[in-house]
Formats: C-alpha cells, sequence, structure tokens
C-alpha cells in the first residue's frame, strides 16, 4: 500500500439470530430444508397476512447491546424498506431505520501495535429473504423462500479500522461474541454470519472522509482481508491516476481475487422507507433487561484478562481459551475441579492434546468424547507424579476412544502408575551407563544432548514407568560419582 | 407540485407500474391536481408537532418463540403463476 | 319474494321454529340472484348446494340445542375478506380467480357463531374509492335508485344489507368505507375503534387507517355481530387486548325511550361543519331533526370546535395511498396474482404484470404514495400529514373531552349518480366528515335520519372516544327505538 495514502473502512455485519422460528412468522429457520417447505402464509406475503414480533429476536438483540456495552432503546420501532426482487416476498423489507433497538457500544481488537477499540454506530433488527436459485429452468430462475423472515440483527461499525487486518480481527472478534453470547451459530458457509465492507482512501493527513465503494455478502474473514487489500491498491492507484473514485456497490470475485461493479449510485435505490404501521413501538422495560444482563455469560475481555491475572496463563493461551466459549467453559470446568493452581497444565494439555486430535477429526469442542473432569483427573495425576506424561497421553487416548473406566482404574489396569523403586531406578540406570559407553564418552566430551539416549535407554527399559525427570537425575548423580572415583590402575 | 415527464417516470418506475404515453398525459394531469389539494398542508404550521405514526399509542404484543406452522407448500405453489421443483419460476434473476 | 327481515327478527324465527336456516339461506341467495343484474352487489355468490349444506348442518345444530349467537343467519362479505370457501378478488383483475389458503379472523368468528356466508360483496378495487365505481367487475348500484351509487368502498355490502338480501355484511372501513356507503343506502353501519377488530385476512389498503366494519339494519343488530367479531387476535400486533363488553346485554338494559335515557349524556354538534361548502340543505335539515331527537331523549348538546379537521382530507390522502403503495407492492406477478404474458425479463414482467393487474384509480393512488414516500419529499408530505394528523386527533380528542359523542353529518350530499364525479378531487373531498375520525382512530357509526326531496336516504354519523362502542350503540339503539326510518325499505327489496 501507498505510505502516502490511508483507508478508512467500516463494516456492516448481518447475524442470522439462533431462534427457532421467523422474526415475524412461526414458520420454522433450520437451515437445509427442501424449498419452500418453512414457508409461513405471512412469509409468502399472502393479501390479509400480518407480522408478530418474536420475542426471542428481541432478547437476542437485548443481549447483543449489552455484551457490546451499547444503548438500548427503551423505545424502537420497525420500518418498510421498499425494493421489488422476487425473493423479497412483500415488496418491502422490514427493519429499523429511524429509531433502531441498540445504538453506541464497541468492541476492542488486538492488533501488533495494541489494543484498539472499534465503536458501534448501531445494531438493528430486520428480517432476512429469500434466495434466488440461478440454476436454468428454461431461462428462468428459481425462488426459495425458506430463508424469507429469518431474523437478523444487523450491525454497523464506525469507520474505524484502517487495514484488512484490522477488519479481519474486528470481525473474527464479533464472530466470537455472538456465539459467546448464544445468538448465533457463526456458521459462515451457511450464511449465518455475512459481512460488508465499506473501504475509502484518502491522501494520510486529509480529515475529509474519500468516496467509498461497499463490498457485498463476504463470507470469509479470509476473502474479508483480500477484498478490502484489493479494494484499497485499486482506490489508490485509480486516485494516482488521477481519477475520481465513483460511490458504487461491489462484489469480490474469490476466483480472480479482485471486486467488480455490481451497481453505480445512478442505480442506487430510493428505498421510501417508513413506520411500519402493522407494527406498534418495541418498548423494552428495565426489567428485561435486568433479566438478560443476569443472565449474559462472563465476556471474552473479561475472562481472559481474568485468565491472565489470576490464572498467570501466558496471554496466547488466554486469548485462544476465549476464542471460543465451548473452550472457555471446558477449561473452567476442569480448573474447577483441579484448583488453580493446576492452570497452566490444564491449559496446555486442552490446547495442545486435545484440540490436536479435535482438528485432526474436525470436531468442535462440544463434541469432544472426553469431560472436563476426566481432564482434570489426569492432569492431577500426573502432578501427584502417579503417573508421567506418556502414560497421561495413553490415558486420554483411551478415553477418547470411548473407554469408561475411571482414572484410578484405568492406571491400574493398564499398569501405567510411575516406578517408585529409586534402587530398581539405580540398577537400570548403571546398566544404561555400562551398555552405552560411546554415550558416556561424548557425554563427558561436553556433548549434553547424549544424556538424552542414555535417559531413553532407561526408560524404555522400566517399559516408560519411571519418571524421566528423576531418571535424568540419577543418571547425572551416578555419572558425577563414578568422575570422582579413582582410575582403576 | 410540478410532475415533468421524468418525474412521472422516475415515479412509475419506482411503484413498477408500465403506463402508456396516453395513459401518462392523463396521470400527470391528475397527479397535479390531486397535489394541489394535498399542498394545502404547506401552509399549516406544525413546528414541534409530533408525527402521529399510528392510532394506537399502546406497545407492540410479541410471540413466544415457538414452532407452529407446518409445510404448505403445495397450498402456497399452487396460487404461483409458475412454479416447478417446489420453487416459484420468475424471468432470469441478473445477480 | 318477500325481504328478509332483520337480523334480530330472523333470530327470532329461528329460536321460535318459525323459519329454518334453510329456508332464510335459500331465499337470501335467491334474492341475491333475482336482484344481481340491478345492483350488481356481489362479486361471487356461493354454489347454492353449499350453501345449502351449510344451512342444513345448521339447522341440525339446532335441533340438537346447540346454540350459537348467529346459528343459521345468512351473511355477506365484502370481497377484501379472504375466504377458503369462495374467491378473493379485491375487486381488482390483479386476484382475478384466487383462493386464500386461510380464513380472515372476521370470517373465522361470524362462521364460529353460526353465520352462513353466500358471497361475496362488490367494492372499489383494493377498497380505494368512495363510490364502488371502482370495480374490475362494474359499479354497484344503490338500492334507492340504481341509477346512483351505493357509496364505497364498501358499497356491494350497504347495498346486499338495505335490498334485504342478507341482514348483515361486514365492510371495511378506512377512510369512511363503512360509514358512507350505509348512510347511502339507509342502513346503521359501525366502524368500530382501530384495534378493536383484527385486521388478520383483510386485504390491506391503508394498514394504519383500516378497521373492519358492519352493515346491518339497527344497532341493535350490529351490536349482536359485534360482540362476535371484536376481540385481541394474537395474529394481528395492532388489535387491541382489551375486553369485549356484552353490547346486547348492555342496551337490553337501557330504558325505554319515555324514560328520557339520554339525560346527562352530552351530545357535540360542530357548527363549522354545518356551514361547511356544499352540504345540501337536506341533510342539514335532517341532520337538525336528528339533534332535535337526542335532545328530547334526554341528551344535552353542547357547540365543539374541530380546529384543524378541514386539514384530514390533505393529511388523509397522503398517509392512506403512501401506505397503499406499500401494501400493494407484494403484487408483482411471481407468488399468486395475475402475471402477465408479455414480458422479456423481469422488470418488464413487474411493470406489465402491475400494469394490467390494477385498476386506473389503484394506480393513481400507487404513484402518490410513492411520490409522498420518495427521497426529498417524505418530510414535506409524509412527515407533515402525520403531524397534521396528530392535529386533527388532538382535536376530535380535546371536543371528545366536552361531550360524550359528537354528531355529525356523514356526507355533504346524499348518493350521487353513477360517473357524476369526473375527477378525483371531487372525489376525495366527499369524504370530509368520515375521514377525522378514521385519522383519530374513533369509534364512529352511521344511521339513517331521513330522505331527501329525491327520495334517498340521509344518515348522521356519531363518534365515540376510544373503544366506547357501547355508548355509540346505545345512543343510536335509544334514537331507533324512537324513530323509524331504519326500519325503510327501497320499494325494489319488495321483489
Amino acid at each position: 500500500m501507498d505510505p502516502r495514502y490511508e483507508a478508512v473502512i467500516g463494516l456492516e455485519i448481518h447475524v442470522q439470530l439462533l431462534t427457532a422460528s421467523k422474526i415475524f412468522s412461526a414458520a420454522a429457520t433450520r437451515y437445509g430444508a427442501e424449498p419452500n417447505r418453512q414457508v409461513s402464509f405471512v412469509d409468502a406475503a399472502l393479501p390479509g397476512t400480518l407480522p408478530v414480533l418474536n420475542r426471542e429476536a428481541v432478547t437476542a438483540a437485548i443481549r447483543f447491546g449489552l455484551a457490546v456495552g451499547g444503548k438500548i432503546a427503551r423505545s424502537s420501532r420497525f420500518a418498510r424498506k421498499h425494493y421489488f426482487y422476487p425473493d423479497l416476498p412483500k415488496g418491502y423489507q422490514i427493519s429499523q431505520y429511524d429509531q433502531p433497538i441498540i445504538s453506541g457500544g464497541g468492541l476492542t481488537i488486538r492488533t501488533d501495535r495494541g489494543e484498539k477499540r472499534i465503536r458501534l454506530i448501531r445494531a438493528h433488527l430486520e428480517e432476512d429473504a429469500g434466495k434466488s436459485l440461478h440454476e436454468d429452468f428454461h431461462g428462468m430462475s428459481g425462488i426459495d423462500l425458506n430463508r424469507a423472515g429469518t431474523p437478523l440483527l444487523e450491525i454497523v461499525t464506525a469507520p474505524d479500522l484502517s487495514t484488512p487486518t484490522e477488519a479481519a480481527l474486528f470481525a473474527r472478534a464479533l464472530h466470537t461474541l455472538v456465539r459467546w453470547i448464544g445468538i448465533c451459530d457463526g456458521n459462515l458457509q451457511e450464511g449465518s454470519f455475512r459481512i460488508d465492507a465499506n473501504v475509502s482512501v484518502r491522501p494520510r493527513g486529509e480529515t475529509r472522509l474519500g468516496t467509498r465503494r461497499e463490498i457485498k455478502n463476504l463470507n470469509s474473514f479470509r476473502f474479508l482481508e483480500q477484498a478490502i487489500a484489493y479494494e484499497i491498491d485499486w482506490q489508490i492507484e485509480a486516485l494516482t491516476a488521477g481519477q475520481t473514485i465513483e460511490q458504487a456497490t461491489v462484489l469480490f470475485d474469490p476466483h480472480r481475487g479482485e471486486t467488480r461493479v455490481m451497481r453505480s449510485k445512478e442505480e442506487a435505490h430510493d428505498y421510501r422507507y417508513f413506520p411500519d404501521p402493522d407494527l406498534l413501538p418495541l418498548i423494552i422495560d428495565e426489567e428485561w433487561i435486568e433479566v438478560e444482563r443476569c443472565q449474559l455469560p462472563e465476556l471474552p475481555d473479561a475472562l481472559r484478562a481474568r485468565l491472565i491475572a489470576d490464572h498467570a496463563l501466558p496471554e496466547a493461551d488466554a486469548h485462544l481459551l476465549t476464542s471460543d466459549k465451548g473452550l472457555a467453559d471446558f477449561y473452567l470446568a476442569a480448573v474447577a475441579c483441579t484448583g488453580v493452581s493446576h492452570a497452566k497444565s490444564c491449559a496446555n494439555w486442552l490446547l495442545v492434546e486435545i484440540l490436536g486430535r479435535l482438528h485432526k477429526e474436525n470436531r468442535s469442542i462440544t463434541e469432544a468424547p472426553l469431560t472436563p473432569q476426566q481432564l482434570a483427573d489426569l492432569v492431577l495425576r500426573i502432578a501427584d507424579g502417579t503417573i508421567s506424561s506418556a502414560a497421561g497421553k495413553r490415558l486420554l487416548a483411551a478415553w477418547w476412544s470411548g473407554d469408561p473406566r475411571s482414572v484410578d482404574s484405568l492406571i491400574a489396569d493398564l499398569d501405567l502408575a510411575q516406578m517408585r523403586d529409586t534402587a530398581l531406578i539405580d540398577r537400570l540406570v548403571a546398566e544404561a551407563i555400562a551398555a552405552h559407553p560411546k554415550a558416556v564418552a561424548e557425554y563427558r566430551a561436553g556433548k549434553e544432548k547424549a544424556l538424552n539416549t542414555l535417559v531413553g535407554a532407561v526408560m524404555k527399559a522400566s517399559q516408560g514407568k519411571a519418571n524421566p525427570q528423576e531418571v535424568r537425575d540419577r543418571l547425572l548423580a551416578a555419572l558425577i560419582a563414578e568422575d570422582s572415583s579413582p582410575p582403576l590402575s | 407540485m410540478t410532475l415533468d415527464a421524468d418525474a412521472l417516470d422516475h415515479l412509475a418506475h419506482l411503484a413498477r407500474l408500465a403506463l402508456t404515453p396516453q395513459e401518462r398525459e392523463r396521470m400527470a394531469e391528475e397527479l397535479v391536481a390531486v397535489f394541489t389539494l394535498l399542498d394545502r398542508l404547506a401552509a399549516v404550521s406544525t413546528d414541534g408537532v409530533e408525527p402521529m405514526a399510528h392510532p394506537l399509542a399502546t406497545m407492540q404484543p410479541l410471540r413466544a418463540d415457538i414452532v407452529a406452522e407446518s409445510d404448505c407448500r403445495d397450498a402456497l405453489l399452487a396460487l404461483a403463476p409458475a412454479a416447478e421443483a417446489g420453487l416459484y419460476l420468475v424471468p432470469k434473476v441478473i445477480e | 319474494m318477500t325481504p328478509l327481515s332483520s337480523l334480530s327478527e330472523l333470530l327470532a324465527a329461528l329460536a321460535q321454529g318459525k323459519a329454518t336456516a334453510q329456508s332464510l339461506v335459500a331465499c337470501a341467495h335467491a334474492r341475491a340472484k333475482a336482484l344481481q343484474p340491478t345492483l350488481n352487489a356481489f362479486i361471487s355468490l356461493a354454489e347454492p348446494e353449499q350453501s345449502a349444506a351449510a344451512a342444513r348442518r345448521a339447522d341440525q345444530r339446532r335441533a340438537h340445542g346447540v346454540e350459537a349467537p348467529l346459528l343459521g343467519i345468512p351473511i355477506a362479505h365484502k370481497d377484501l375478506f379472504v375466504t377458503t370457501d369462495l374467491p378473493t378478488t379485491a375487486a381488482s383483475r390483479m386476484l382475478l380467480g384466487y383462493r386464500s389458503p386461510f380464513d380472515a379472523t372476521v370470517v373465522e368468528r361470524l362462521a364460529a357463531a353460526g353465520a352462513i356466508a353466500i358471497g361475496k360483496t362488490n367494492l372499489d378495487e383494493f377498497a380505494m374509492g368512495s363510490g364502488n365505481e371502482h370495480s374490475f367487475f362494474g359499479p354497484a348500484r344503490n338500492p334507492w335508485d340504481p341509477t346512483r351509487v351505493p357509496g364505497g368502498s364498501s358499497g356491494g355490502s350497504a347495498a346486499a344489507v338495505a335490498a334485504a338480501i342478507v341482514p348483515a355484511a361486514t365492510g371495511t372501513d378506512t377512510g369512511g368505507s363503512v360509514r358512507q356507503p350505509a348512510a347511502h343506502c339507509g342502513i346503521t353501519g359501525l366502524k368500530p375503534t382501530y384495534g378493536r377488530v383484527s385486521r388478520y385476512g383483510i386485504i390491506a389498503y391503508a394498514s394504519s387507517l383500516d378497521q373492519a366494519g358492519l352493515f346491518a339494519r339497527s344497532a341493535w343488530d350490529i351490536a349482536l355481530l359485534l360482540r362476535q367479531i371484536a376481540g385481541h387476535d394474537p395474529r394481528d400486533s395492532t388489535s387491541v387486548d382489551c375486553p369485549v363488553p356484552d353490547y346486547p346485554a348492555i342496551l337490553a338494559t337501557l330504558p325505554p325511550p319515555r324514560d328520557r335515557p339520554l339525560v346527562g349524556w352530552r351530545i357535540g354538534i360542530v357548527p363549522s361543519f354545518l356551514a361547511a361548502d356544499g352540504v345540501q340543505s337536506d341533510i342539514l335539515a335532517a341532520l337538525e331533526a336528528a339533534r332535535r331527537t337526542y335532545e328530547q331523549l334526554g341528551a344535552a348538546i353542547v357547540e365543539c370546535t374541530l380546529p384543524a379537521a378541514e386539514l384530514a382530507i390533505p393529511a388523509y390522502y397522503i398517509i392512506a395511498p403512501a401506505e397503499a403503495s406499500s401494501n400493494l407492492a407484494r403484487y408483482d406477478g411471481v407468488r399468486y396474482g395475475h402475471r402477465t404474458e408479455r414480458y422479456d425479463d423481469l422488470f418488464a414482467m413487474y411493470c406489465q404484470s402491475r400494469a394490467e393487474g390494477f385498476g386506473w384509480e389503484v394506480k393513481r393512488r400507487i404513484l402518490i404514495g410513492t411520490f409522498v414516500l420518495s427521497h426529498g419529499y417524505y418530510d414535506a408530505y409524509y412527515r407533515k400529514a402525520q403531524q397534521v394528523r396528530r392535529l386533527v386527533t388532538d382535536g376530535y380528542r380535546s371536543a371528545l373531552e366536552q361531550c360524550d359523542l359528537l354528531l355529525t353529518p356523514v356526507t355533504a350530499t346524499t348518493a350521487w349518480p353513477i360517473g357524476a364525479k369526473a375527477n378525483p378531487v371531487e372525489e376525495y373531498l366527499a369524504d370530509l366528515f368520515t375521514i377525522g375520525p378514521s385519522l383519530a382512530g374513533l369509534p364512529a357509526l352511521a344511521h339513517p335520519i331521513g330522505f331527501d326531496a329525491a327520495g334517498l336516504p340521509i344518515g348522521a354519523q356519531i363518534i365515540g372516544r376510544p373503544f366506547d362502542e357501547a355508548r355509540l350503540l346505545a345512543a343510536a339503539h335509544i334514537y331507533q327505538q324512537a324513530t323509524d326510518w331504519h326500519r325503510a325499505l327501497p320499494p325494489l327489496a319488495h321483489l
């Protein structure tokens, strides 16, 4: 990017709310049903039908408002946004316009250069449209209205983002948050989290905003980053070539890695918003907000800070653990069993061993075949020296494959307990020294690593049951003792 | 209110109404006459008057989040001018 | 063929075994058919076997001791209420052949009360009009003079009740569409408070104004019907959840006229209305007589002012078309309704389908509404009209603090000859007296109070406080016990 310019980026994100029924009708919102099987008379806008607002959609908006520290309007209202499109049955979308349910608030992102607060302008409730299917039906398009009426929360940021990376960081943080508070499943492929980006550039130092172009419908964080990067370069190139930027709506083509114009300003809609006369003002009282406030979980930022301060976790671990509610819940449940003094160990096992296995199997933490209690048992048995880490991995493998036995039964049945017989270990150490003269010579010559060969040999001889640290200590003691004995001749 | 041909065309476009040239002429005349009536409001002082969107001053009732509708696709598509494979059919939608 | 009696007379005859539902329904059916060429009151009629079967079931239920308040009574619905048994057109080519897969709440409730719908009545297309002249099926006609309009938009329902085809019919009232045809046809019509009756299943014209209404031959009969259709409906967010009084029981306890039952009631009159331009002298005279009657019945008359009342017309003709332009956007030829055969692409399909499907008046209102909501004009028109709506409403509300009811004309003239109102502005101005209560959402009732020199009926409008339909019905009932205007039938009713 040309250093003489800077980019100004704002995002608009459509979050599909996790309700059982639609925002204004009692039809189901389940994804993936056969076309038009989840369409009520209201959704199809049959003559005479009227909307009735789903309470749960409002609850979701309240939760979001609380989570981002926004202002929850005690009175908000719905408006009609008019345009003709075959997937929009009423010829208007019920949305909110001049009185959104949430205004203000913000979200903090962590960049290489430190924390940055991204302000939110508003978040409002609206209904989704259906889908146009562009396969060819003898020159016609097909319309599926299953999605029509699905509740959305449209979240609009202030133009506080300056780079594609920041935009992606923000989108990810928001994505984490909406799943964290349980209002969205966050499934990007299914369109549960759709991002539009408003991008403009201006000469560094200029205070007025440049003309913006809006990139529509980005459904991955990677595409978001790529599309904004492309768009910034394109706009700077245009400006340096002396052209002016025209306001436009563009689409990102991931195959070609570029944006193309979908609609210019001349074709811009005149949406003719006005208050929906079928819906009265939405009144939210203090009591309702308090109920939601009490039920809101500890938020990622607060938990992250607590994990660093109270659990003494490294920032990286705390960050990773708070990227997903399920992961955090699993971790906290395990630590609740072990006590905070074993927090680091719980985090290590969870983030390395368990997540590793889950990633390999493409499963989420909620699908882990292991309970937080089992993780805690494992961590405690290692900590008290009953088993080695290696044995811990065997325990984990057993539980992973569905073994129902308790930690102690498994240790006994699989003979995983660590060797505590010092005399036996000393004997094995002496045997190893005798059997590996080359390693001993190398060690004495100053090659520290050669010790590992000897440790390995003792561990093997103990069938993995010796404590590696103890073996190492005894080996060193033995080698020093040999050193100090007088030469034979 | 004045209404030139472009303005009327724009309105007809927004409202998706085709008008023949004769209809356009007659419509323009009638709209100008109607707006002579509507423009009477311009002279009314309404400073500080809160717009009234609705006769009811009550709040919106809310519905419990319960799925209470079953599949009625056949009934819906039976009403459609063109349908196939469970879909409404329309002239090609260009994205 | 003798005219069908009033609703309460028919109920009595059924209860006493002097009539059967089958005979009543057959009679209503035959009268509807016989008068159709003259009145064009119906857009569709049930198949005779269909309604006969329903009547037979009603008679069986009665024989088995089943009690339902309207069991076996033939009625008609304005063809703006969606019905599963009969087609629903809104008098538009757009919905020709449309069959709703569900019933309007009002239709459902009247059916549950035992009423039998024999047909769907004519109206102005999508309820847009004051004379029932803007119907795809041709104008409905006034039973008192078939060369004249029955009023609109619920003209067919008013004509059918006035001609004693059915004892009662539903209507809808947005700016006067029940009260005005009731007045023109010499019957009683009620527009309840906005929110009193569910709008679910009423094809929307202007959602913040539309309200289901009723036609019958007396306030008493309206009370019986309102009791059945009023009340909260979870499918309509604007239907209000407040108790529905037992209207017939309230009327039954009123003292007789000789006891001056209206003592203590204050009835307001609006001198500026009576002095308005173009109010027919016969109407002024009839209204004066009605005022005296109310006075004789005990009411105190107070003079009220409605300062912003004349602004109601321009405000209404901004708000109603704005909402209509939005409500009618769904008619796009995609999911139901008319689709043109002449199109090259999606845009042309929209424009041409709507051009072919909608009539002229509808198109004009859609364009007016589109304009007043469009970018750059919203504040000057739509927002301004909403502010004026508040001024008008405040005027009515404060007048109703000084009195219990307002007594006004319904119309400035009696029914006009079909085709006489050539320009839209003239037609719009005719709504002066009915539009105010619509903007304010107030309940209002029209009842007959006499005839003009040409023998055409004249009505009076009484306007009440929100949700105070009981008082309107009581006043009209007392008036009707003391007078006979509501008993008059057009000669044509005696086939």
